[in-house]
């Protein structure tokens, strides 16, 4: 399966080989755990088990609060309730769920960082890069209507907000949201429908993991360094790579230990921290909260969304240039939807021929600005838009736009590099000192 | 690097409460003790029967607690009252039955009954639907130092009351609480600018609590700011009745993992040692 090469599984009892000569079920098992892994992966290669969990938590927590739920706009936040009250465990079943979503977001965030910095998405991890931006969005589809089902008042008139903006399209807008509500506003069509693609979208997320793993299986690990695994002999890949099991596998699973000692101190001591009071009130279409706040993983493209109103002079332009067709709300969809999608185009925005930007001097401080850039925004999104805050959140938006359209392109082409250390084992034992020149003890 | 991003995680975690930002400006919400607060923190039984008593006394005429079984009145973990004492308590409470079309006194597997009497709003999950601390900047780490502040709300606002100020026209509806920030508040009162010159706003409930409003059996000072903590107390329960589930699961799943983290530590140490040091590291 995979590009670099290693030993594949030979069947040495008669029952595996007669298994593997009819399904090569055992081989294919072998070969992913064994897959030959970069050894200098550092300590922000973890989220992607950490992530893996998270799918898999989320779906067994899911299924067994469906069990209890009631999908109905009379019932549903007494069901919650009686989930809360009167379910053996319910209560903890719903607050792992909850703050499984943060934990989810937490850790795509950090794992998608990982792969803007040392380079991930460029050459040949483009599909691997594409399939995971895909996954973010099912992520984020998924966690908004699950959002939806407690149907209190965060739920309702968030859903009205973020559906209304589907109407702010031009022409087809309020067909579109009519077509997603199952009626012209939010209610029980909505909720039935929001129930169904939330029970049914984590499984097609399931679905893209696994090409996203095959994906990135295939052209092998990037790494801290970014240099490619050497791959003219069995016996150079060796010297780069260490079989995934067991090195591999103990560390990621000390780390999640580790994240979710944290998580289950979240989820024992303050599971409503990250949550909105308002959502403990059930669902009053006649009373309308002061400040409609999405939860803190969309808080970021929220204030994209809401940075652009109709005093700024691209949307003026916009307007002018599209004859009216283009206003300020439509804008900042399309500037909300701009945002991830410029993301996904990284691969071809950056120009550099060095992958990892440890070796990109002025790159680093571009991409440590982008960090804060997204904390900064994530602060805004959850302000009230008055004041100062919609400024904040326009240059925080800019920003982001000219990381990705202006800062990446140019880059490769003013910024002069370092060169990268020549092999992955010599980044390795440069980390490790003298003692490791002794080979391995295998 | 790595330092960096994990700060930028922990701050992602403290910035999300902001989400959190209360309706209308800040209240002084005042941080009182209560027993159930930290990760240890548990409820006090006797405070919760005392907030029960509130409840049943004055409370109950308006509001009701419409997601909260009679039964778990019983709860260890709750007030815990004898079973006699539910079942006495559950009969003087009448509940429309739907089976017999008519109100009939109720058991302990019924609820408490809704209250839409003078469209009060039911108080079982009170304290989880107001949060009394949020900053700094929207921030909410106060809520990480504090707690989110529910009950601290219910007490604050229950002894919030003051006299109207002087701006403020005799007849505006509504009395004056320093604490409450949703209601009416009278243009009379507001500066050039339109900020509001005093805190709060006006509430429609009249002040429900004055002090020496029940009497407790065992002597317990019945002053308002005793009262007005159990009653909030009691509400934190009606809101949250598995807390100390919840807090003794979470405390035995960090230990728990606490103590796999530091064997798959110190596993992982082991099988990297000869990859890195080349040599074993017994």
């Amino acid at each position: 399966m995979s590009g670099i090469p290693h030993d594949h599984y030979e069947p040495k009892s008669g029952f595996t080989k007669a298994v593997n000569s009819r399904l090569p079920i055992i081989g294919l098992l072998y070969d992913t755990l064994m897959i030959p892994t970069p050894k200098n992966l550092n300590w922000m290669w973890i989220w992607g088990i950490i992530l893996t969990f998270c799918l898999a938590l989320q779906i067994i927590t899911g299924v067994v609060l469906v069990m209890h739920y009631t999908p109905h706009v009379d019932m549903a936040f007494a069901s919650i309730e009686h989930i809360m009250r009167d379910v053996n465990g319910g209560h903890f079943i719903r607050y792992l769920h909850m703050n499984g979503a943060s934990l989810f977001f937490t850790a795509v965030y950090l794992h998608i960082f990982r792969g803007l910095f040392y380079g991930s998405y460029k050459a040949p991890r483009e599909i691997t890069w594409i399939i995971g931006m895909l996954i973010y969005l099912l992520m984020m589809g998924t966690a908004f209507m699950g959002y939806v089902l407690p149907w209190g008042q965060m739920s309702f008139h968030g859903t009205a907000v973020i559906t209304g903006l589907f109407g702010a399209i031009p022409f087809i807008g309020e067909s579109i949201q009519t077509w997603l509500l199952g009626a012209s506003a939010v209610g029980q069509p909505a909720l039935n429908r929001f129930f169904s693609l939330h029970y049914l979208l984590p499984f097609l997320i399931a679905g893209l993991v696994v090409v996203h793993i095959w994906a990135f299986h295939h052209t092998g690990n990037n790494n801290p360094s970014g240099v490619d695994v050497r791959r003219t002999s069995k016996a150079e890949a060796e010297k780069d790579t260490l079989p995934f099991w067991p090195y591999f596998v103990i560390k990621d699973l000390f780390a999640l230990a580790v994240v979710l000692a944290v998580f289950f101190a979240v989820v024992g001591f303050m599971p409503n921290y990250l949550g909105h009071p308002d959502n403990y009130i059930e669902a009053n279409p006649l009373a309308t909260p002061s400040h409609i706040v999405p939860e803190w993983y969309f808080l970021p493209f929220y204030a994209i969304l809401r940075a652009f109103d109709s005093e700024v002079w691209v949307v003026q332009f916009a307007s002018w240039i599209s004859f009216g067709i283009i206003d300020a709300k439509f804008f900042g969809v399309l500037a909300m939807f701009g945002a991830i999608a410029v993301m996904a185009l990284a691969p071809w925005l950056d120009t550099s021929s060095v992958r990892s930007g440890r070796y990109r001097p002025a790159f680093k401080w571009w991409f440590r600005l982008l960090c804060v850039d997204f904390m900064v925004l994530m602060w805004a999104g959850a302000m009230p838009a008055e004041g100062i805050y919609p400024y904040i959140s326009l240059l925080g938006a800019t920003y982001w736009f000219a990381y990705f359209l202006v800062v990446l392109p140019l880059l490769g082409i003013f910024e002069k590099p370092e060169t990268p250390v020549a092999t992955i084992e010599d980044d390795f034992k440069a980390h490790y000192g003298k003692s490791a020149d002794a080979t391995p003890a295998e | 690097m790595i330092r960096k991003l994990t700060l930028t995680a922990i701050a992602a975690l403290g910035l999300s409460a902001g989400g959190a930002l209360a309706a209308g400006g800040e209240a002084h919400v005042h941080d009182y003790d209560f027993s159930f607060e930290g990760p240890f923190g548990a409820y006090d039984q006797n405070q919760l029967q005392r907030g029960l008593k509130i409840f049943t006394e004055v409370c109950s005429a308006c509001h009701g607690l419409r997601y909260v079984p009679i039964r778990t009145l019983g709860d260890e973990t709750g007030p815990g009252l004898p079973e006699d004492q539910v079942r006495a308590y559950a009969s003087e409470i009448e509940v429309f039955d739907a089976s017999i079309d008519d109100f009939r006194p109720a058991t302990p597997a019924d609820k408490f009954p809704a209250n839409d009497a003078v469209d009060a709003p039911d108080l079982s999950l009170m304290a989880k639907g107001r949060a009394g601390f949020h900053g700094p900047l929207g921030l909410g780490i106060n809520q990480i130092v504090k707690g989110m502040g529910g009950a601290e709300y219910i007490a604050s606002l229950l002894d919030g009351y003051e006299e109207a100020p002087e701006c403020a026209p005799e007849d505006f509806t509504g009395y004056y609480n320093t604490v409450f920030t949703a209601g009416g508040y009278p243009d009379e009162c507001k500066d050039e600018d339109g900020n509001h010159m005093y805190p709060g706003s006006w509430i429609g409930m009249a002040p429900p609590l004055m002090g020496e409003d029940v009497e407790f059996d065992d002597g317990h000072s019945n002053e308002l700011h005793h009262e007005v903590q159990d009653v909030a107390a009691f509400l934190m329960w009606t809101a949250e009745p598995k807390m100390m589930q919840r807090k003794t699961a979470g405390l035995t799943g960090v230990i728990f993992l606490a103590v796999l983290a530091v064997l798959l530590y110190l596993t992982n140490k082991r099988i990297w040692a000869p990859i890195k040091y080349g040599r074993k590291d017994d």
